[in-house]
């Protein structure tokens, strides 16, 4: 069951340093959607503020609200570690924990809940979220390895596993390619592209062409320069968003003026 | 919308919000009791080091004076509150500045090697062996110095150069890996500007690398010094005890601060056989022993706080 | 001035010299500085050497003649039966200090590293690097005659309450005067070097090992178990190394504190049984002549080599973890 995630007027700061300002939008369930903005147009920090990841800053904080099906994450009883295990995130560099196994690496979330997981459910959740990642036929005789041992893509693909493993309503992927060669990109946009029947996928990526290719609906960030806050000028269907776009700035961010 | 699609709406929020709330309140738990654990690890450290010093000044206060600064121990014998401690921080400073004459050049032109030309085996086993170094015992450095100069002058020898040696040993590699961290710190760029100017190698490394980093310098050397300050083993091995006035270290024994706070230990309890008066205190000793690791503390405590003012004060900014 | 213009002004006046003494000056430099290198090597030879040479007549003497010229020499002994006890009681006072600050300052570590505010973490850091600035002679002062009182009580409640755990039974000290305080005042002496060794580990921990764990909604001392623990572990185990090599050669504390024997007895309690091959030395040195000296450098020697294999074992752990985190 995907979930729908609805922002209501969102202002983020660092400390007294406004970084994005005023940002309202709805992400639709089984769909992917894209960010996309120049540098330091707060695209990624905005992303981070889905998960609640952002407070891991110190002096990260947010004004206005983020629903997910009509219940809004920074309210009083709810509690930052349930958001995370229900909004996966998969980070710009692969991040396997290299003291683990591939084995313990897609279980590290399972593992985490204490809960007694007999070794025959947990092959078959292994098994089940490297297929979900399109891992498993390059893994399976070696799930005892270390995560580290793979290369760039198969590290980011067993990332994605060990997200879904938790079975997570909404996945985050923060510029999931820029650190692979084109080959992978291909491999996991294709896996993009399966997932959305399952989970609300967000996506940030500084590639245009990325952002054409898998997306539903992209939304395009700027900001006016450098000191003031990243601003959502306008999200729209991704085609909208490439062929005619209603904003002049959006205009030229796609056409390659600037960024 | 439609009056089903609403209630499916009702429905899927009261289910997300279950989700969202259940926090297991065993892992919970077990995070909040580690957060316990970790702070109350820290508290635990804090108690001795509180105490100490607390107990240190309080004891050690009340036998501060003028005379107890600029007196020796000569002629005071059992519970006489008389006496002071001038002749150990004498030898302190002296004793202690000449390992400093000892290790800084040494030391500092091992880090220079270390970060300017180190390279192959030889910088290696160096780098190693100053590690290793840093753990050797003090009173085996102590048991060394002895016998380096037993060799020489016979095995009674004992005077403040063989503690001076003694300590360089344990302060090298001190100087020589705080020297290096701070050497490193010199960014590549400054060096490579010197070079693209004609400078010669050693010109660039005493007139850039040593200038900017020479705040970094003095407080690896004033930490060094505070580390080695306090010694008392190798001490006690190689200087001796004495209750005079000794400021020649190339002759006889020599009092130090350490030392005499461990000698005054050593006295315990005067027998006052006419009960206590104001020319005899039965533990006189104990308190001598406070008031000179008041004093030694009040110096360690300085030099490192010096040495990381120098730091904060005069290291460019170079970032 | 600022940094960026002196190197231009510190290369405007050699420049013109150069072709005349630099050759000559660069390399008397260098070979300067590669002497100091060697320096280093040859102090630490000179130090085995000296204490080898010094040591020798005691090492090749026969049980006889040393029972009869150095005191307290068993009879009928030699003098690896001599320095057992010592040894025994040194790894035994540095094993009990390691045991209680380990756990303690990988406390102090993760709270500096993952949970003090932020700007108070190295205020705190220099708080904890200040137990490393005190004096040992002041640590023995405080734990002799402040400390050892305290803990009496306590140690004769352990005596008599758990007197079937091994570590606490015998004929438990009414002064304070035993191993187990000399073991908490080690391992106060200890903690700022484990802590400190500890907490640079920690602080490597990679953000994006954190960020996975959090990301996977693992709680904060779920991120330190997954992430910064398993990542540290071998810095942690070269810490402890490094605490056990200061704690065994630790000389004045022991030797205020502890009320000293030579026996194999296990009752940290009692006072009487255990002495550190260090305070022995620095006890019966100040008193000892002829044969009695080499004795004592002997046990020295013994104890220069035990610290230097920790040591080494330890800083070899280092070494090779820096190889495998920097081949990734």
């Amino acid at each position: 069951m995907a979930q729908r995630i609805d922002v209501k007027d969102l202002n983020i700061y660092y400390g007294d340093f406004l970084a994005v300002q005023d940002v309202s939008m709805t992400v639709e369930p089984q769909s992917v959607t894209a960010f996309i903005g120049p540098s330091g147009c707060g695209k990624s920090t905005f992303l981070r503020t889905l998960n609640r990841m952002h407070e891991v800053i110190p002096g990260a904080r947010v004004e206005g609200s983020v629903e997910l099906e009509g219940v809004d994450l920074y309210g009083s009883d709810i509690d930052p570690v349930a958001v995370r295990r229900n909004v996966g995130m998969v980070f710009q560099r692969p991040n396997p924990f290299p003291t683990m196994s591939i084995r313990d690496n897609v279980l590290a979330g399972v593992k985490l809940n204490n809960k007694r997981i007999s070794k025959a459910e947990a092959d078959d959740l292994v098994e089940s979220s490297l297929h979900g990642a399109n891992l498993w036929n390059e893994v399976k005789d070696r799930l005892e390895k270390p995560g580290s041992g793979l290369s760039g893509g198969q590290q980011q693909r067993l990332c994605i596993a060990r997200a879904i493993a938790v079975k997570p309503q909404v996945l985050l992927m923060d510029e999931p390619c820029s650190a692979l060669d084109p080959i992978s990109t291909i491999a996991i946009e294709d896996l993009i592209g399966e997932l959305k029947s399952e989970y609300t996928i967000v996506i940030v990526t500084h590639n245009m062409q990325q952002a054409a290719r898998v997306s539903d609906r992209t939304a395009f960030f700027n900001i006016a320069g450098t000191g003031k806050p990243g601003k959502l000028i306008e999200m729209d269907e991704t085609s909208t968003i490439f062929s005619a776009p209603a904003q002049k700035s959006t205009e030229d961010y796609v056409s390659g003026r600037f960024g | 919308m439609s009056a089903v699609t609403g209630t499916n709406a009702t429905d899927s929020s009261a289910r997300t919000r279950a989700l969202l709330t259940a926090a297991d309140p065993g892992r919970r738990r077990t995070d909040r009791i580690m957060q316990g654990l970790i702070w109350f690890a820290f508290a635990i450290a804090m108690v001795p080091l509180a105490w100490l010093l607390w107990t240190v000044t309080v004891e050690g206060v009340g036998r501060m004076s003028i005379d107890f600064l600029s007196l020796s121990m000569r002629n005071i014998f059992g519970g006489d509150p008389g006496g002071g401690i001038y002749h150990a921080v004498m030898g302190t400073l002296i004793i202690t500045g000449i390992a400093a004459l000892i290790s800084v050049p040494v030391g500092i032109l091992t880090a220079i090697y270390l970060v300017e030309y180190g390279k192959g085996w030889l910088a290696r086993s160096v780098t190693f062996f100053v590690d290793v170094m840093t753990g050797i015992p003090s009173i085996v450095a102590g048991l060394f110095a002895f016998s380096l100069f037993a060799l020489f002058l016979g095995p009674s020898v004992r005077m403040g150069i063989v503690g001076a040696v003694a300590l360089s040993v344990l302060m090298i590699p001190v100087v020589v890996r705080s020297c290096e961290e701070m050497l490193k710190l010199v960014p590549n760029e400054l060096r490579e500007a010197a070079y693209a100017l004609g400078v010669p190698k050693w010109l660039t490394i005493v007139k850039v690398v040593l200038r900017t980093s020479v705040a970094g310098l003095t407080t690896g050397v004033l930490l060094a010094v505070a580390r080695v300050i306090g010694e008392t083993a190798p001490l006690l091995v190689t200087v001796g005890v004495t209750d005079s006035i000794n400021l020649n270290p190339f002759e006889g024994r020599m009092m130090t601060l350490p030392v005499f706070t461990y000698r005054q230990y050593q006295q315990g309890y005067a027998p006052c056989p006419a009960g206590e008066s104001a020319t005899c205190v039965a533990d006189i000793a104990f308190q001598n022993a406070w008031g000179a690791a008041l004093v030694l503390i009040v110096i360690v405590l300085t030099l490192n706080l010096l040495g990381r003012l120098v730091n904060r004060w005069f290291s460019p900014k170079l970032r | 001035m600022t940094i960026t213009d002196s190197p231009p002004r510190a290369g405007v006046r050699p420049v013109r010299r150069r072709r005349s003494s630099d050759r000559g000056f660069n390399r008397a430099f260098r070979w300067i500085s590669h002497g100091a290198g060697i320096t280093i090597l040859v102090v630490l030879a000179a130090v085995a050497l000296f204490l080898l040479w010094q040591a020798w007549p005691a090492i090749t003497a026969g049980g006889e003649q040393l029972a009869t010229s150095v005191p307290r020499f068993p009879a009928d002994t030699s003098l690896l039966a001599y320095v057992g006890p010592l040894v025994f009681g040194t790894l035994l006072a540095a094993v009990l200090a390691l045991c209680l600050a380990v756990p303690v300052a990988i406390g102090i570590a993760l709270f500096i590293s993952h949970y003090a505010p932020r700007r108070l973490a190295q205020l705190l850091g220099y708080l904890v690097d200040l137990l490393a600035a005190i004096p040992s002679v002041v640590y023995g002062l405080w734990g002799f005659l402040v400390l050892a009182p305290v803990l009496t009580p306590f140690w004769l409640w352990l005596n008599e309450n758990l007197s079937w755990v091994p570590l606490y039974g015998g004929q438990a000290s009414t002064t304070g005067r035993a191993m187990a305080t000399v073991g908490v005042v080690l391992a106060v002496m200890i903690l700022p070097i484990i802590t400190a060794v500890s907490r640079e580990v920690f602080l490597q921990t990679p953000k994006l090992h954190e960020e996975a764990a959090l990301a996977l909604g693992a709680t904060r001392w779920e991120v330190v178990r997954t992430a910064v623990l398993p990542f540290g572990r071998s810095g942690v185990i070269s810490a402890a190394m490094l605490g056990l090599g200061r704690a065994l050669g630790e000389t004045m504390a022991v030797l205020m504190i502890l009320s000293p024997g030579f026996s194999y007895s296990l009752d940290i309690l009692a006072a009487g049984q255990h002495q550190t091959i260090a305070a022995y030395i620095a006890a019966d040195f100040p008193e000892s002549t002829g044969l009695g000296i080499n004795t004592l450098i002997a046990t020295g020697l013994a104890l220069f080599v035990i610290t230097l294999a920790v040591n080494m074992t330890a800083r070899w752990i280092v070494s090779r973890r820096k190889e495998f985190s920097g081949a990734n």
